[in-house]
């Protein structure tokens, strides 16, 4: 030991520590090491040892799709942490691990908190009437009619939703309860009254399918959920004919060039953010396109910070400059060869005169060259050669796909030919054409800007082609062509400029030019790895559709679509369940009977929550001044009553009579029941339920949410949804709309439509706190299932890493028990029945071709007659043995070995794999293979899916290959003999296989990209055209003017539903209002957990920027009230000069549950974030029976969007009460 | 010359998003127990803010850390040993819990056991120390993507000398994470003060450590580090602090922090270093030589000499080559693009950053980059939105030179590659910039950019 008094400053302290301790201080005496001592670590080391690890993962409402390991010891789930055993990316390449962020690591937090749902708990005042009725009739149905049938009793139950007054029930009660009101709905108002809303099945299938078999079997209505989360990009079937598929997120490490637009990645991707931070040390240039500095920004060598919703400007000036620069002033070979290829820009467009100009009109189709044109004639599309000038009907459009004429041409090969993008040069003549634009005019229609085609007849109809009206929509001058053109970039009067896009977003002019250019020119050096990562902040827009296809404009100009590394990245609320044949079929029952009742949820709960009274805008509002007045006096509801009858978009409850009726009718008639429907709806006798929703009969009276918080999340409208649907206290101060015109206008509007809300969860959420039961369910770490995600290309197991604690069931025990507690009484009180469902023009079926040129023709106005699957639904019967229910659950019914199971329009045959099943599962008593608990769901669904069963994969590309006549099958040869069990996703997430489900490839352990098997195999797109689209002509296209990407800004509430305040200038402001994904939450799971509470602001808060703030003397953490016509909600202001002026941020989702104190407004609790929202509906969302217009579950409808909203800040007093 | 292993971290701060997986795992696996609700041995900061607790930076409050006297001897900023002792029963330099903030529970059950009523059932919060109904106004992480704010940011210690070149306007909004864990220093204030020889660092790693059965509860050590990394537990009195997941490392396994890091930004190495030429380093006289000093008594682990020390001096063959094949030692050695945290504080902290890189331009004015040349796609790092002169109060005590040396790196790196991965090219002008070969520059770009497991740590 050195003298330690030598070492300057210290040392005499701690040489006296010496005396006290046998360790020994460092040499300079400065400092103290030494070996552990006497074992005091041993608390540590306790603290980390444990008995075991599980791989599990976090359901429902994330598409992170992390894989976890749960740590457990003495019993008890101590804590999680991410697994890392992903299998490589590729050694040149960042991995998957370690997938995870803070929401997840804090689940394991729910297993043992206090506000776990432990029992059923059933609302008293409902209980104890049940419990009467119950014991004094005897009979739970009749006991359950006459509850709900005395208005007293079910004014009184119905009245206390939401006020507290839970008591434990036992089980077996509560499901006999349950089963008794299924049962008296079914048999009182039909099966279609009941409804069953649960999302997103890809994380975690087997308990989404629980419930979904059970309702599909009984005959329930299942609600979609992406399009109702506004989460679906209407644009994607619109322009691809395909739902939704995207780059996994290693391929962003592919992109030389990612902008981030609307999607803040580090907070809604943060297992995947990481891809993109590396990605830059490659050298990918990042932009940021965001309204607020959002934590991506800091990332991004570029920050654009357009006004909120004007993202499509922007877009539109980008792609003014990519047109102008790269295909007028010079060509790129590869973005020529590109579009002719695979957009539909090469094809011919009609032209008609209208005033003193033209309009565009459809697409020219082989029916217009020839009176005999073959099968399916108005189908097949038509470009003009560029060496012959000819008209060419090219394999691979729509004409193609159905039909024995179209048997090996379903493809986009040219065979030699060249189309011609331009008539320029060619044409005889050049005509000006009236082109809508939106950025001025009265009414959200917007005005007309007139500008100039090249034309030429052929087929004796004047004809351009899509390239050349796109020049003309963004405003490309060339040549001498007629009309008005921008004088360049800096013309800021016309759209759709640079400096145009400047007015109105507030980006330089010289940025957009810039960042258009470099992103076109990116693609260019690198062929197409130019990619655009989109998010909730455009999507969520009434208008995103439009904001949408300016975005991929940009990426199909560039030839970025189907190749690594670019294209668009759509990342809100997207899923992938990976195994989806298996999947879809199992989980609606298609074994047992098909179809079954899909429904749009935004057009449900529109109706079912009477938002539909409130409206103070007509459609015709948004009809723009180029189309035919189609919507005239005509409400959003009268458009989709017209969508219902015409086949478009399904509609359930269907008719104002129970569809059971109906089939006892006809045979009573001794009629087909078609004709006798068809019959009685010529007559007017029978009605579609969604022409008079106020009517009782026609109410949904069941409704059971798992998986899922409606009342606290996803509810847009939530007060219309307690008011109309519950009977619960509301706080709306909406006045009543404009009447419809053909929707029936009751002047009494329902309060409490519902008999029955069952929620199953393991917390309490809005939706628990309202309904009338709650049944407590496993949490992820307490079963099995399985997960998938389009982020990552694995599939992955859930597992128990403890039994269900308490009296908890997973889902898929608890629609086991109901099914068994349904088919006791339905013995008694249903037996077999025959139901009617009305079933909308399917995508990916022959009903494609049903309305040619998607023009409207309604049967109720005589334009046509009413033909099922034509021009109006299809009518199927299916016969329901309603006291088999418990046992069909229980085992795979005889249609999938019978007629297959069939996704996208590929029929798999699926015989080794129902032997090798029932080896595996074994088999129920009836003799069917097994799926009687939720493991052997997960086997089945791996086992008939092509993605994880190669047999499957390779089957489905030979039967595709038949009609496109192209090499496919060896895309999934390389794993033809494997199979992924259930067991294997147990084991380590297991990576899928190249399938036909798919538009991507994996094969040879390449990163998933969307489309890369249509662009590199001539598969065409399951479009009209067979091409990627930029032109859309059906007739409700027209009217609202959109047949080509424009600019349609936020809709005007201001305008439409008058100042929101009181007035109080000083002491309120008013702000657009937003609500984007939060950094706490997933939606509203977390936002209650104690470590995301300790880490933000332990309540609900609004973002406010600096001047807003200032505006109405609020300071940081101050309580405000928001309010508009909608609701009112009180939470702490955080104030940021990163926000945005005339901006405010309620992070999505801040549900009532949590520190919200009672409103000064209302003197009630403070609303949710959506009680400041209502639905609106998009007529464009509504199109169906056309094309890739025609519907499917989740692939099409409207919208429940919420962006375009404003409100009303102000301070409130500083003293909350609670 | 005296060969010790230390394990050390770095954190690329420039792929952190601020997400707080780290802090939540390490409070679930640590200190989710009575007595330690409020202390977050892993934290996250956001960046310009005053942090957690409050103000910790502030060392003329805190008197954390070391100085040197008038005749240049360090000395502990706490005061010499009779000071100390006198403050022994009232510290002025503790933090109080409002420094850090009142942890709040919920009454959770509310939600289900909440009678009849008239209104809809709701928790609010509850002091986690009295038991009591409070009102929320801090927190662990209150300034979490704030940016600043007005209202918070006068108070952040590093914009105290450059106030008026940083407005909290939104066109100039900038912000970056700063995860923080105890810094395992070479040369610990905190051990340094321990009146009772509770606190230790380990003689074969250098992990830092409390024990539990020798500590006193004085809290010499709270106040004496001046990251404010060591906490009381206010149930047992005593100290607690980050263990570097010993359990872990001993048993070859990545911190929790690192390991769960989602953003992969945490590297984990053995570095040797003298421990005779610790005690220079930390008195050289300009904080700004400080840097320089601390990597001066690291040793390269392929030098002979080393070796041959270090076997003498006890350090096992794989020690020995872990250290080799240390992240650390290329990142901070190296590369040089790894500096410490305040290394004016002399306690030659062993947890380094690197720092962000955030070249985003004025929303608004748009100006930079050439706009003529599409294929000039980046910005010059003159175009940062983070002042040079913030990152460097931060990691260089004040010299914006290694600040920028260290970014300029980082740019050279992305053009490098860039020109790389499009066409092939071999930047020479940028390798040379940068100062470094085309080999060290591509495995600096593997270490950062692919960063595989077994690399990182």
């Amino acid at each position: 030991m050195t003298d330690i008094d030598a070492v300057p400053g210290m040392g005499p302290l701690l040489a006296a520590r010496t005396f006290f301790t046998r360790s020994e201080v460092s040499a300079d005496g400065r400092t103290l090491h030494q070996v552990d001592p006497s074992g005091w670590d041993r608390f540590y080391r306790d603290r980390w040892a444990h008995d075991k690890v599980v791989r599990s993962t976090h359901g429902v409402n994330c598409t992170g799709s992390c894989s976890w390991q749960v740590f457990v010891k003495d019993g008890l789930i101590t804590w999680e942490h991410q697994a890392t055993d992903y299998p490589s990316v590729g050694p040149e390449s960042p991995e998957y691990e370690p997938r995870g962020c803070p929401r997840g690591a804090s689940f394991s937090w729910y297993t043992y908190s206090p506000s776990r749902v432990r029992y059923p708990y059933v609302r008293g005042v409902l209980l104890e009437a049940w419990r009467e009725a119950r014991s004094r009739l005897g009979d739970p149905v009749l006991a359950w009619a006459e509850l709900t049938g005395d208005p007293e009793r079910a004014r009184a139950y119905k009245r206390a939703r939401g006020k507290g007054g839970f008591v434990r029930a036992e089980w077996d009660e509560v499901l006999e309860l349950m089963a008794a009101a299924h049962v008296h709905t079914v048999k009182e108002y039909g099966p279609d009254r009941v409804v069953g809303f649960s999302p997103i099945p890809a994380m975690s299938m087997a308990s989404f399918a629980a419930g979904t078999r059970f309702l599909s079997m009984i005959g329930g209505t299942l609600l979609s959920f992406y399009d109702w989360y506004a989460d679906l990009p209407i644009a994607s079937p619109q322009v691809w004919g395909d739902q939704t598929d995207v780059p996994e997120a290693a391929d962003w490490w592919n992109s030389r060039y990612l902008i981030m637009w609307g999607s803040n990645i580090p907070v809604t991707r943060t297992p995947d953010a990481h891809f993109m931070t590396e990605a830059r040390y490659q050298g990918t240039k990042v932009v940021a396109v965001s309204p607020d500095y959002a934590d991506n920004v800091k990332f991004a060598d570029d920050w654009l910070a357009p006004h909120p919703g004007t993202d499509g400007a922007l877009a539109m000036a980008m792609g003014h400059v990519v047109l102008t620069e790269f295909f007028r002033e010079r060509q790129v070979p590869y973005f020529t060869d590109y579009v002719r290829k695979y957009t539909d820009l090469p094809f011919l467009v009609t032209l008609e005169p209208r005033g003193d100009a033209y309009v565009p009109r459809r697409f020219l189709t082989a029916a217009d060259l020839t009176d005999d044109a073959g099968e399916n004639a108005a189908f097949k599309t038509v470009f003009l050669d560029e060496e012959t000038g000819e008209p060419r009907v090219p394999n691979g459009s729509l004409g193609f796909r159905w039909g024995e004429e179209g048997e090996g041409r379903w493809n986009l090969d040219l065979a030699g030919a060249t189309p011609a993008l331009t008539l320029l040069g060619r044409a005889g003549r050049a005509v000006e054409v009236d082109l809508p634009r939106f950025d001025e005019g009265a009414t959200e229609g917007g005005s007309v800007m007139r500008r100039g085609v090249p034309a030429t007849e052929v087929g004796g109809k004047l004809v351009t082609t899509v390239f050349d009206l796109l020049m003309a929509q963004y405003g490309v001058p060339r040549a001498d062509l007629p009309g008005e053109w921008p004088q360049g970039y800096e013309d800021a009067a016309q759209p759709y400029t640079p400096a145009w896009a400047e007015e109105i977003t507030s980006v330089p002019a010289a940025t957009i030019a810039r960042i258009g250019r470099e992103f076109a020119r990116n693609a260019e050096v690198t062929e197409g790895r130019s990619m655009i990562a989109m998010g909730a902040g455009t999507n969520h827009w009434f208008h995103s559709d439009q904001i949408y296809r300016a975005f991929l404009t940009l990426v199909l100009l560039t030839g970025c679509q189907g190749v690594n590394g670019g294209g668009w990245g759509h990342y809100v609320g997207q899923e992938k369940v990976r195994p989806i044949t298996g999947f879809q079929h199992l989980a609606f029952a298609f074994d047992w009977q098909r179809p079954t009742r899909h429904m749009a949820g935004t057009a449900f709960w529109y109706l079912a929550t009477d938002q539909w009274r409130y409206e103070q805008i007509q459609a015709d509002e948004l009809s723009s001044p180029l189309g035919d007045g189609l919507f005239e006096g005509r409400s959003f509801a009268d458009c989709n009553a017209q969508a219902a009858r015409l086949g478009w978009l399904p509609s359930h409850p269907t008719f104002n009579r129970n569809p059971l009726t109906l089939a006892d009718e006809a045979a009573a008639k001794g009629v087909g029941v078609a004709e006798h429907v068809v019959d009685e709806l010529r007559s007017g006798r029978l009605r579609f339920a969604a022409e008079d929703p106020g009517e009782p009969a026609n109410f949904p009276r069941v409704l059971t949410v798992w998986r899922a918080n409606l009342l606290g999340s996803s509810g847009k409208g939530n007060e219309y949804f307690l008011r109309h649907l519950l009977g619960a206290d509301a706080e709306t101060r909406n006045r009543e709309g404009i009447h419809p015109t053909e929707v029936r206008w009751r002047e009494e509007a329902t309060e409490g439509k519902l008999d029955l809300l069952t929620t199953i969860d393991f917390r309490m959420t809005s939706t628990a706190l309202f309904a009338d039961i709650v049944l407590p369910a496993a949490t992820w770490y307490e079963k099995h299932d399985l997960s998938s995600t389009d982020m990552h290309p694995f599939v992955h197991a859930f597992n128990p890493a403890i039994a269900p604690p308490w009296q908890t069931r997973a889902d898929y025990d608890v629609f086991l028990g109901l099914a068994d507690a349904f088919s006791e009484l339905a013995a008694r009180h249903l037996g077999k029945r025959t139901d009617v469902l009305a079933v909308p023009l399917a995508h990916d079926t022959p009903d494609e071709l049903a309305q040619p040129g998607g023009r409207v023709r309604d049967w109720k106005h005589g334009e046509c007659e009413p033909i099922p699957g034509k021009t109006m639904p299809k009518i199927v019967t299916i016969e329901r043995d309603y006291a088999a229910v418990g046992e069909r659950m229980r085992g795979i019914g005889p249609l999938f070995a019978e007629l297959g199971l069939t996704t996208k329009g590929v029929t798999y045959r699926v015989g080794p794999e129902l032997d090798d099943l029932r080896a595996r599962n074994g088999a129920t008593p009836e003799g069917h293979v097994s799926l009687a608990t939720a493991d052997r769901m997960c086997e089945a669904i791996l086992a008939l899916s092509g993605t994880t069963n190669g047999r499957l994969s390779t089957q489905g590309f030979e039967t595709l290959e038949r009609r496109t006549g192209t090499r496919l099958a060896d895309l999934a040869a390389e794993h033809e003999g494997k199979r992924i069990t259930f067991a294997d996703t147990r084991s380590r997430p297991q990576p899928v296989i190249t399938s036909p489900e798919w538009s991507g490839s994996e094969t040879g352990g390449r990163r998933y990209s969307a489309f890369v098997i249509n662009v590199e195999r001539d598969k065409p797109w399951h479009t009209l055209t067979g091409r990627q689209q930029f032109f859309l002509d059906h007739d409700w296209m027209i009217e609202l003017g959109e047949q080509l990407p424009a600019y349609r800004p936020p809709l005007n509430m201001r305008r439409h539903y008058g100042e929101q305040g009181d007035g109080q200038d000083g002491a309120e402001v008013t702000v657009r209002y937003l609500t984007p994904h939060s950094k706490w939450s997933i939606h509203s799971e977390y936002q209650d957990n104690a470590y995301m509470l300790a880490l933000s602001r332990g309540g609900p808060t609004i973002w406010m920027s600096v001047e807003d703030a200032a505006r109405i003397g609020v300071a940081d953490n101050d309580w405000i009230e928001a309010y508009n016509r909608n609701g009112v909600v009180v939470a702490r202001a955080v104030v940021s000069h990163r926000m945005p002026a005339g901006t405010v941020y309620m992070y999505h989702a801040k549900d009532r549950n949590v520190n919200v104190p009672l409103t000064e407004k209302s003197g009630r609790r403070g609303g949710v974030h959506n009680s400041l929202t209502r639905l609106l509906l998009k007529p464009s969302h509504l199109i169906g029976g056309y094309a890739q217009f025609t519907y499917a579950f989740n692939y099409y409808g409207p919208t429940g969007n919420q962006r375009d909203e404003i409100t009303v800040i102000r301070r409130r007093g500083q003293e909350v009460t609670y | 010359m005296r060969v010790m292993a230390q394990v050390a971290m770095v954190m690329n701060l420039d792929k952190c998003i601020g997400c707080h997986t780290c802090s939540v795992t390490c409070k679930q696996t640590w200190t989710n127990r009575d007595g330690v609700e409020y202390v977050w041995f892993n934290n996250v900061e956001t960046k310009p803010g005053v942090g957690y607790p409050k103000r910790y930076e502030d060392q003329d409050r805190w008197h954390g850390g070391w100085q040197l006297d008038g005749r240049g001897r360090l000395k502990l900023r706490a005061g010499g040993r009779i000071k100390r002792l006198l403050n022994l029963f009232s510290n002025p330099d503790l933090p109080t819990l409002d420094d850090y903030y009142e942890p709040a529970t919920y009454d959770y059950d509310t939600l289900i056991n909440a009678p009849a009523g008239p209104h809809t059932p709701v928790i609010r919060p509850k002091s986690a120390i009295t038991g009591r109904d409070m009102a929320i106004t801090w927190g662990a992480n209150w300034e979490d993507d704030l940016g600043g704010a007005p209202e918070h940011a006068p108070a952040d210690p590093n914009l105290a000398a450059m106030a008026e070149k940083v407005a909290m306007e939104f066109d100039k909004t900038f912000m970056f994470h700063l995860p923080r864990i105890c810094e395992h220093c070479l040369n610990p204030a905190c051990v340094a003060a321990c009146p009772s020889g509770a606190m230790y660092k380990r003689e074969e790693d250098g992990i830092v450590l409390v024990d539990q059965e020798r500590c006193r509860g004085w809290r010499m050590c709270v106040s004496s580090c001046p990251y404010k990394k060591v906490y009381v537990n206010h149930k047992t009195g005593k100290a607690e602090k980050c263990t570097f997941c010993f359990p872990r490392i001993e048993a070859g396994q990545p911190t929790v922090c690192a390991e769960t890091c989602v953003g992969r930004l945490r590297y984990l190495g053995l570095i040797l270093y003298d421990a005779d030429a610790v005690l220079d380093a930390a008195r050289v006289t300009d904080p700004r030589d400080l840097l320089e000093a601390q990597r001066r008594v690291f040793l390269d682990p392929e030098d002979p000499a080393v070796i041959a020390a270090a076997r003498a001096g006890g350090i096992s063959e794989d020690w020995i080559e872990a250290a080799r094949r240390s992240p650390i030692y290329r990142l901070a050695m190296r590369y040089r693009v790894a500096l410490p945290l305040h290394p004016e504080y002399r306690t030659l902290p062993m947890v380094w950053y690197i720092p962000p890189l955030s070249p985003v331009l004025d929303a608004v004015t748009g100006v930079g980059a050439d706009a003529d040349d599409p294929d000039n796609v980046f910005h010059a790092i003159t175009d940062l939105r983070i002042p040079l002169e913030y990152l460097a109060s931060l990691f260089s005590a004040g010299d914006t030179e290694v600040v920028a040396g260290v970014l300029m790196k980082l740019s050279a790196m992305r053009a490098y590659m860039r020109a790389r991965t499009i066409d092939g090219t071999v930047a020479t002008d940028l390798l040379e910039s940068a100062g470094m070969t085309a080999a060290d520059m591509e495995d600096m770009y593997r270490l950062l950019a692919i960063a595989k497991y077994d690399e990182r740590y």
